[in-house]
């Protein structure tokens, strides 16, 4: 009979935080400037410079301590983790060791099994420690010119790492983990937690065992996982390795082996014999951090509602479906925009149907991030209560929203501006719905014969005829009343 | 007058008063450097053209009645390890050999806003490595006081060029005696402060936790004015303190009424020059008849002092020269491979001692044995501030040796390193506690060879140091008056 394996996951997850500066030095956190342009002796690793602590990533590893449960280091300390590699430029890394910032945390995921009442079981998965650190340069490989070059424009920039205990079992729980921990961190504010675009990154720490086993298993550390969908295959792709491995009586060689996304496949990096000794001791240029109860305290009056809180809110406060309910706190940014328009007197619920429909329309369509919004809650509002008082149709509130979406533009004046006012001119409407029926005699005839279905052509020609600015359902009354009348 | 005979306070005095302009006291220095510096090598870069034209520059300032400070005009030295703005700064080693910084060193800038006109960068041990000056790649500096011997180290060039008159003053380093130590070998004042008195700032390091900035100088004056201006709360460095007794030259007072001064009779056992044993006694001889208290104390963990600063040291020297590698600055050995090019970079770039050091730190750093060597060292640097402690809640100053033997002839020390550092006994304490230490001249022995006396204080108490060396040196003066 074959054996059933349990997989045993922990993760190790490296959020960029949104701080303007580095960690240790003045130097912006940009994006994207010319190679070196963000750079000073300090981030450069020049002779005689030396680091000083930015408050704000202090501030920031606190608020995702604290949202995460943990226990805070109150005296911690920087240790240099010493390697050489020319990203590096003082060829030892400032990260924490001996006395990372926090400790011993959970975070809550939904399991797929549900209690009595229906509701999803939760699971607290741990967190072994957060500590704070800097991210390395860039290495460009000039393949023209057959050499590398270094851009230390990222040196610097403020990261923590969030390392989990070995507590997830599937591929799935992994997912609501990461899924979690990007919520709470935005909600925080910490960072945009993209794993596209690396500023949050994971590395799977993955064994697998017999069912029922007390011991783990020999685990392996993938790296270069850059999406969700790249970590769950790589996830379902490593236990069938391992477990091929053990069934063939093979050991699983403790290493640390690379995603390859296009191939989807992995391959070792590098063996735990050759594992680096990175001779961590405690960074003599830093002094010790000094984490007060009065700060703590400050940084917990600070803390936003999170998602969770949100949700039950929103259940008990709005009347929209709790589906509806997921996808909107789904993104901070979003959630703010709803709270903000439903703030100015619109009503939730048709707040939450934009929301729910043109604006996830439009999110795909032009694959953006809904962090990514840039619609203000009064354009939006206005656009809802134009529609609303059918000021605007259906069609052109569509149209407009694209337009609001795309550029925020204000509403009501581009409406006035483009003569798109619904006509509530009965004498207009009347003359072009008589047009349309002496123009369209067969579809007349069908409605007659009893084809229902044919007002609707009918319906379709007087908007047209009307450029959209008519009511379709007052349209619809004047067609079968004239209809009616022959 | 002979402009080189007057201290840099005396110097600057003139300048201000119109007796003397800086260029001609820039002119003194050159020609006497053209005359001796052949022989002595203090000089790792020489920046005559800049110094001149700086000249000008501070001359314009004080004549203006911009620059009023006692430093106004005075030409000084710094040592190759404090970066100097579009200045070569080497740290006398190879994998330096070109590097020119972008910035200036905080305690140079300080200098330069205090009116004082650099002349050059002093030759030193390769990163401050070794107690001779003889480590340096650009050959050794000769000892102005008998050119057969080391001036002592690491700071080397700067006590020699004090000594030699080739500038009015200078800035050492002192990691373990690196100030003090070449300062009794050349018969100058040289002084470390307290740990985080002055910004590390530009400072190339070599152990972070325990490197400090300070002057050597001609006389306890110069050295207070020296001092008084380098110091300073800076926020670019996180061990930097903020302190409001920063006003050092008000302690240039000759009293010592009832100053308690402590000797350590673990400083005076095996291994002391009885000569160098005879001239502290004396000098504690001195301070007594001018009305201190002296009495003699036990100390305790003075053996355990250099295994502990040795462990240290090298264990932050090794992280902090990691970034000497031929990627950024610096020279790098042709190779077309990454590793193959660190590894020719580094064994060419480092000479032996710093090897040496390298080897050292990265061992006590290891995984398993970084709980046995390292943290143990930290510990014993926790109980050797404390046997401190207790002294300076009897004493106000400790007297100490400063050295256990005056220079030592050039060639002697490198063929054995250990016994050069078990050299280090009397100054190393001083920075595992982070006190403040000052070497004041005390004697010469039969040779003709100085003899310097460390006055050792407690955290933050320069002061008291200040005060008893200057009283010490007053006193001495007198004496020659009246014996010379």
């Amino acid at each position: 009979m074959a054996k059933e394996y349990e997989t045993v996951i922990g993760l190790e997850v490296h959020v960029e935080l949104a701080t303007k500066t580095k960690i240790f030095c003045g130097c912006s956190t940009a994006f994207g400037g010319a190679s070196n342009t963000h750079t000073c002796p300090v981030c450069t690793g020049m002779p005689g410079s030396l680091p000083v602590l930015n408050r704000q990533v202090v501030e920031y590893a606190l608020a995702v301590g604290l949202a995460l449960n943990c226990d805070i280091t109150r005296t911690c300390k920087f240790d240099r983790k010493n390697y050489f590699y020319p990203d590096n430029p003082q060829n030892y890394q400032i990260s924490q060791l001996y006395l990372p910032i926090c400790r011993n945390g959970y975070v809550e995921i939904e399991t797929e099994e549900t209690d009595e009442k229906g509701a999803p079981v939760l699971k607290k998965v741990g967190i072994h420690e957060i500590h704070m650190e800097e991210d390395a340069g860039k290495l460009i490989h000039d393949e023209w010119e057959d050499c590398s070059l270094v851009d230390y424009n990222r040196s610097g920039v403020p990261l923590i790492e969030i390392v989990s205990e070995p507590d997830m079992r599937s591929a799935r729980e992994v997912i609501q983990y990461l899924e979690k921990l990007r919520m709470i961190i935005q909600y925080l504010g910490a960072s945009d937690c993209k794993l596209q675009e690396g500023s949050m990154r994971a590395d799977v720490n993955l064994s697998v065992r017999e069912v029922g086993a007390k011991e783990y298993g020999v685990r392996t550390e993938m790296k270069n996982l850059n999406s969700f969908r790249a970590i769950s295959h790589a996830i379902e792709g490593e236990r069938a390795r391992q477990i091929d491995l053990l069934e063939s009586g093979e050991k699983v060689l403790q290493e640390t082996r690379r995603w390859d996304d296009n191939k989807e496949t992995s391959y070792p990096m590098r063996s735990k014999e050759d594992a680096q000794d990175y001779r961590y001791f405690p960074d003599p240029d830093l002094a010790p951090v000094h984490i007060s109860e009065e700060w703590i305290q400050a940084v917990r009056d600070r803390q936003p509602e999170l998602r969770d809180e949100k949700r039950r809110r929103y259940a008990a406060e709005y009347d929209i479906p709790a589906y509806d309910i997921d996808i909107i706190t789904g993104s901070k940014r979003m959630a703010d925009l709803f709270e903000a328009a439903v703030a100015m007197g619109t009503p939730p619920k048709k707040v939450s149907n934009w929301l729910m429909g043109e604006t996830l329309r439009l999110l795909k369509e032009r694959n953006m991030d809904p962090e990514d919004l840039r619609i203000s809650p009064e354009h939006f509002s206005k656009l809802i209560e134009l529609n609303e008082k059918k000021a605007i149709t259906n069609t052109v509130a569509k149209e407009v929203f694209e337009i609001l979406f795309d550029s925020d533009i204000d509403p009501e004046e581009y409406v006035k501006e483009k003569g798109l006012m619904t006509v509530n001119d009965e004498g207009a409407l009347r003359k072009t719905v008589e047009e349309v029926i002496a123009a369209n005699p067969q579809s007349v005839a069908d409605y007659r014969a009893g084809k229902e279905k044919a007002i609707g052509f009918l319906v379709g020609q007087t908007m047209k005829a009307m450029k959209g600015k008519a009511d379709p359902a007052g349209v619809n009354a004047l067609l079968k009343e004239l209809l009616a009348k022959e | 007058m002979d402009i080189l005979e007057l201290t840099a306070v005396e110097l600057s005095e003139k300048i201000r008063g119109g007796e003397i302009r800086v260029r001609d006291a820039v002119e003194a220095v050159f020609e006497r450097i053209d005359g001796t510096e052949k022989e002595l090598n203090c000089y790792v870069t020489l920046e005559k053209e800049k110094a001149l034209a700086r000249a000008e520059e501070v001359q314009a300032k004080i004549d203006a009645g911009e620059l009023t400070g006692p430093l106004a005009g005075v030409p000084m030295a710094i040592k190759d390890n404090l970066c100097t703005e579009g200045t070569l700064t080497t740290c006398s080693s190879k994998i330096l050999e070109n590097f020119v910084p972008t910035y200036s060193a905080e305690a140079v800038r300080n200098l330069e806003k205090a009116g004082v006109v650099i002349i050059g960068k002093t030759n030193m041990d390769e990163f401050a490595m070794g107690s001779t000056t003889e480590t340096s790649y650009f050959g050794a500096t000769k000892n102005p006081r008998d050119p057969g011997h080391v001036p002592g180290g690491s700071s080397g060039g700067s006590a020699a060029a004090v000594a030699a008159g080739e500038c009015f003053a200078a800035l050492g380093s002192d990691t373990g005696g690196s100030i003090r130590q070449p300062a009794s070998y050349c018969g100058v004042v040289g002084m470390k402060p307290t740990y985080g008195t002055v910004s590390r700032y530009g400072l190339i390091a070599y152990g972070s936790s325990l490197d400090q900035i300070g002057p050597l100088t001609k006389d306890v004056r110069d050295c207070a004015t020296v001092l008084e201006a380098i110091a300073s709360h800076d926020a670019k460095d996180s061990t930097s303190l903020e302190r409001d007794d920063l006003d050092f030259t008000s302690a240039l007072t000759e009293d010592v009424k009832g100053m308690k001064i402590g000797i350590p009779r673990d400083y005076f056992r095996e291994g002391l020059d009885p000569e160098v044993k005879q001239a502290v006694l004396s000098a504690a001889k001195v301070l007594e008849e001018r009305g201190a208290v002296v009495e003699q104390f036990d100390l305790s963990l003075v053996e355990y002092a250099i295994p502990t600063y040795y462990t240290i040291a090298a264990a932050e020297a090794s992280s902090n020269l990691e970034r000497f590698d031929g990627i950024k600055y610096g020279f790098r050995a042709e190779e077309d491979s990454l590793h193959p090019m660190y590894k020719k970079t580094r064994s060419q770039g480092f000479g032996p001692e710093v090897k040496r050091r390298i080897m050292l730190g990265s061992f006590v750093l290891s995984s398993g044995y970084y709980d046995a060597y390292y943290i143990k060292a930290l510990k014993v640097k926790a109980l050797i501030k404390e046997a401190f402690d207790r002294a300076f809640e009897k004493y106000d100053v400790i007297l100490a040796p400063v050295a256990p033997t005056t220079a030592p002839k050039l060639g002697d020390s490198l063929s054995d390193p250990m016994k050069m550092y078990l050299a280090d006994i009397y100054t190393i304490s001083v920075n595992l506690a982070g006190l403040p230490a000052i070497s004041v001249p005390c004697a010469a022995d039969e040779k003709g060879l100085p003899i310097g006396l460390q006055i050792i204080g407690a955290c933050f108490q320069e002061k008291k140091i200040i005060r008893a060396a200057y009283t010490f040196e007053q006193s001495r003066k007198q004496e020659d008056r009246i014996h010379g």
